[in-house]
C-alpha cells in the first residue's frame, strides 16, 4: 500500500515545530493536571459540547449510514489523491486561481510571505485555520515584519494572550470569561475601559476591534475545510461570519490547504456538511458556509492563491495508519469525549493537533524517532477506552491506530544496547505468560506479596514502577489460593 | 452446555473469587464447566503496551489450549479479555504474517463470550436466581461497552437479583483510568480520571460498586480503599453467584 505523488517524500520538520512539544506527554500532562482552573473549564466545556453533540446526532435516523458514506468517500479520496489533486488544480486554475505546491512548512511559509510582500502590505487578516497553525505561519510572518491578525474570536483571544490554542475547534477552551476580559483590557488597544466579563460585552468589543481590520485589510489568509476536485471550489465552514468577511472583503485571498482535504464531487458536500457541524459544535448546521471558485470579476477578492501543503502527508498516505488518520475532517468530536484530553488539555500534547486524533496524526506527520522523541509518547496518551471511535464522523479506528503506533514505537527501540525497563518486563512477562508451568511458578512468587500487605490485606507501597500505582491507590494482597489450585481441589477430572 | 472457562490471568492469580463465582453460577444453572488447565493469558497487556511481537506466543498459547479443549462455548468474566480475543488476537497474528494463526484465533473468538453475553444471548436467562442485599452501583467497563457492545445486558441481570438496591452511576460511561499499563505510564492522568470515578461512586450512596471486569474493579477498588470510603468492589459474577444461603462478601 504505497502511493507516490511525485513530490519528494519527507516528514514535517523534526526540530522545534508546532507539531512537537518540549516535554514527553506524561510530564507535560503532570504540568497541566496541576492547573485546577484548567480542569474545571475543560470538564465544563467538553461536557456541554458532548451533550449538544449527542442530542443532534441522536435525532438523525441515518447517522450510521452517513458515517459509512463519509468513511467510504475518504477511502476513495485517499486511493485517488494524485489524480484528484491534478483535477482540482486544473479547475482552480481555469477559474482564475493560482496554485502553488509546498512540500513542507518552510516552503509554504515562504510562498505566503512572498505573496503578501507582492501586495505591499505589512498586516493581513486570517480565517481560523489548522493548516497555518501547523506550519507556524503567524510566527514566520512576524519574523518577516508582517502582522497576521486572527479574526476568529477564540483565536483572537489566544493570540492577544500570547498563548497557543489548546483545542482544534475551540482554541481558547482553557480560558474563562474573566481571563478573556483581562486579556482584552491588557492587549486590545481599542478595548473599552469599562469592559465587563459579560459574554455579550466581550463579543461586542471584539467585533468593534475586528471590523476596523476587515475594512482596512487588503490581504486575507485562510485554510480550507473542503476542496472540490470536480469544480475547483474551496469551502470554509464557521460559526461567526468573520471568516466570510475575510474571504470576501480583501483584494487578495491566500488559502493554505492540506492535500488530504479534497472531496471528489460537489454533491459529496451533502454528506460532510451534515457530519461536520453535528460532530464538532453540536449544531444541526453551521451558521456560515462560504464556497468560492477561483476569481469572479467584480465580486470578492480579485487575486486568489491556493497553496497545496504536503508537510508529511504524502509520507502518511503511504502508510496504513497514516492513511486512516488523513481521513480526519478536524471536527474535534474525539477531543470532547476523550477522558485524557478532558483532564490534561491540549497543551499536554505539544502539537497543534491534540487529543486522540492528534496522538495519531502528529506522530504520522513528524515520524517517531526513538524513545527520545517526545512524539513517541503520544500513542500512549490514551486508556484505549474507545469513546473517540464511537463519535468519529468518518469512523477512524483511533484505538487500533494507537495500538499499532505503540507497536512501532516499541519496534523502533529494538536492538538498543541497553534495553529499557519496559522491554525487560514485557519480554519476561511474555515468557511467563506463554507457558502454564512458568505462570504457575510465577503465581507462587506473587504469593510473597502477602508479606508486604498490612493486616487489612492492602498493599500501600510498591517498589518502582508499581509505585506509580500505589501513589494514589491500594493494591489488594494476593489471595492464599489461586483459581487453578481451587479448581484442582474441587474438580477432579 | 459444555462451557470452557477463561479464568483470565488476573482472575487466576489475584481475583480467584471471580472465576470461582463464574464456575459456581454456571454449574448452578445446570451447565458443565471445563477449565483447560494450560491456559494463561489472552495477550491483552502486551498488545496494549505495544509489545505486539511479544504478544504472539501468548496468543498462540491461548488459541492452542482452547482449540484442543472439548466445549461448546467459552466464557470469560471480563469484557476486556473477550475484547482482546475478539478484536486483537487475529490482528496480532496477521501483523507478523501468521494468517493461519489469525484464522484460528478468529474461529475461536466466534464462540467466546463475555459473561453477560453468554447468559443473556446464548443461555437466554436474565434471572439467575441470585440474592444480594446491598445498595449497588454498576460501572460499565469501556471494553464491554464499546468493543463488545454488551449494552444493558449486565443491568438486565442485576435488575433480576433479589434484595438488590441498584442505583445509577453518574458519568457511568467514562473510563475509570485503568487502561492496563496506561495506569503506570500515565499515572497522573490515570489518577485524575479515577478520582472523578470514585467521586461519582461515593455520590450514589452505594455500598458496593460492581462491573464485569476484575481489572477495572482493581483500579476503582484501589481508589475507594485508599480514600477509606468504606465502599467495596465486587465483580458481577460474584453478585450473580450469590444466594440466600451464601451471600457474597
Amino acid at each position: 500500500m504505497s502511493t507516490f505523488l511525485g513530490i519528494p517524500r519527507k516528514h514535517a520538520a523534526q526540530e522545534e515545530s508546532p507539531l512537537r512539544g518540549a516535554l514527553p506527554f506524561p510530564k507535560a500532562a503532570r504540568r497541566e493536571l496541576a492547573n485546577d482552573q484548567l480542569r474545571r473549564n475543560l470538564a465544563h466545556a467538553t461536557s456541554v459540547i458532548r451533550s449538544k453533540r449527542a442530542l443532534v446526532v441522536d435525532e438523525m435516523p441515518d447517522w450510521e449510514a452517513l458515517r459509512d458514506a463519509g468513511a467510504a468517500t475518504k477511502t476513495q479520496v485517499m486511493s485517488n489523491l494524485p489524480a484528484l489533486l491534478e483535477q482540482f488544480e486544473a479547475n482552480v486554475t481555469a477559474h482564475g486561481g493560482v496554485v502553488h505546491w509546498a512540500t513542507d512548512a518552510q516552503e509554504a511559509n515562504r510562498i505566503v510571505t512572498e505573496l503578501v510582500r507582492a501586495q505591499g502590505v505589512d498586516e493581513v487578516i486570517k480565517v481560523k485555520s489548522m493548516a497555518t497553525q501547523e506550519i507556524g505561519l503567524n510566527e514566520y510572518l512576524e519574523d518577516n515584519g508582517i502582522a497576521a491578525v486572527e479574526t476568529d474570536l477564540a483565536e483572537l483571544i489566544v493570540q492577544l494572550g500570547h498563548d497557543t490554542p489548546s483545542h482544534i475547534l475551540v482554541p481558547a477552551i482553557h480560558r474563562n470569561r474573566t481571563e478573556v476580559r483581562d486579556i482584552f483590557l491588557a492587549e486590545m488597544e481599542d478595548a473599552p475601559a469599562d469592559l465587563t466579563d459579560e459574554p455579550r460585552r466581550l463579543a461586542m468589543a471584539a467585533r468593534e476591534h475586528l471590523r476596523r481590520k476587515f475594512l482596512a485589510s487588503k490581504v486575507a489568509i485562510s485554510g480550507t475545510n473542503f476542496g472540490i476536485a470536480e469544480t475547483g471550489t474551496i469551502g470554509v465552514v464557521e460559526s461567526e461570519g468573520n471568516g466570510r468577511m475575510c474571504v470576501t472583503l480583501p483584494e487578495t485571498l491566500i488559502t493554505v490547504m492540506g492535500i488530504e482535504k479534497i472531496l471528489p464531487t460537489f454533491t459529496d458536500l451533502e454528506v460532510f456538511l451534515q457530519l461536520l457541524p453535528r460532530s464538532s459544535t453540536g449544531e444541526r448546521m453551521n451558521p456560515y458556509t462560504s464556497l468560492w471558485t477561483g476569481v469572479t470579476p467584480g465580486d470578492g477578492p480579485q487575486n486568489f492563491h491556493l497553496i497545496l501543503l504536503d508537510n508529511g502527508r504524502t509520507n502518511a498516505l503511504a502508510d496504513q495508519v497514516g492513511r486512516a488518520a488523513l481521513h480526519c475532517i478536524r471536527c474535534s468530536a474525539c477531543l470532547n469525549v476523550c477522558p485524557v484530553y478532558e483532564r490534561t488539555g491540549g497543551h499536554a500534547y505539544g502539537s497543534v493537533y491534540p487529543g486522540p486524533i492528534g496522538a495519531v496524526l502528529t506522530p504520522q506527520l513528524t515520524g517517531m524517532h526513538g524513545h527520545h522523541d517526545v512524539n513517541s509518547t503520544l500513542p500512549y496518551a490514551s486508556s484505549l477506552c474507545g469513546a473517540c471511535y464511537d463519535v468519529c464522523p468518518v469512523k477512524i479506528p483511533i484505538p487500533d491506530l494507537l495500538v499499532e503506533l505503540r507497536g512501532r514505537a516499541v519496534d523502533a527501540d529494538r536492538g538498543r544496547t541497553i534495553p529499557g525497563g519496559w522491554d525487560a518486563a514485557m519480554k519476561a512477562a511474555a515468557w511467563i505468560m506463554s507457558d502454564p508451568t512458568r505462570f504457575a511458578a510465577a503465581e507462587k512468587g506473587l504469593a510473597a506479596g502477602r508479606l508486604v500487605a498490612g493486616r487489612d490485606k492492602k498493599i500501600k507501597h510498591l517498589p518502582f514502577p508499581g509505585s506509580a500505582w500505589t501513589h494514589t491507590k491500594d493494591m489488594p494482597a494476593p489471595p492464599k489460593q489461586t483459581f487453578r489450585q481451587w479448581w484442582k481441589e474441587t474438580h477432579h477430572e | 452446555m459444555r462451557i470452557a472457562l477463561i479464568a483470565t490471568c488476573l482472575g487466576d492469580a489475584l481475583f480467584p473469587e471471580v472465576a470461582k463465582a463464574t464456575t459456581v453460577l454456571l454449574e448452578r444453572l445446570g451447565h458443565q464447566v471445563v477449565f483447560p488447565a494450560d491456559q494463561v493469558c489472552c495477550g491483552q497487556m502486551h498488545v496494549n503496551t505495544g509489545y505486539l511481537t511479544e504478544a504472539v506466543p501468548v496468543v498462540r498459547q491461548h488459541v492452542e489450549v482452547f482449540e484442543a479443549a472439548d466445549f461448546d462455548v467459552a466464557v470469560a468474566p471480563s469484557g476486556s479479555c473477550v475484547g482482546s480475543v475478539r478484536h486483537q488476537q487475529a490482528m496480532v497474528a496477521r501483523r507478523v504474517g501468521d494468517t493461519a494463526l489469525a484464522d484460528r484465533a478468529t474461529a475461536l473468538a466466534g464462540r467466546t463470550y463475555e459473561l453477560s453475553e453468554l447468559l443473556v444471548d446464548v443461555l437466554k436467562v436474565t434471572d439467575v436466581g441470585a440474592y444480594y442485599p446491598h445498595r449497588v452501583t454498576y460501572h460499565p467497563t469501556c471494553h464491554s461497552l464499546r468493543m463488545l457492545r454488551v449494552g444493558d445486558k449486565p443491568l438486565q441481570l442485576l435488575r433480576a437479583v433479589q434484595g438488590i438496591d441498584l442505583v445509577e452511576l453518574p458519568g457511568a460511561d467514562q473510563c475509570c483510568g485503568f487502561g492496563g499499563t496506561f495506569s503506570i505510564k500515565n499515572a497522573d492522568t490515570s489518577s485524575a480520571m479515577l478520582a472523578d470515578k470514585v467521586g461519582n461512586i461515593v455520590g450514589t450512596g452505594a455500598d458496593r460498586c460492581t462491573a464485569g471486569d476484575a481489572s477495572c474493579l482493581m483500579n476503582i477498588g484501589g481508589g475507594l480503599s485508599r480514600q477509606d470510603t468504606g465502599i467495596r468492589t465486587i465483580h458481577l459474577a460474584q453478585i450473580l453467584a450469590s444466594t440466600r444461603e451464601q451471600v457474597a462478601a
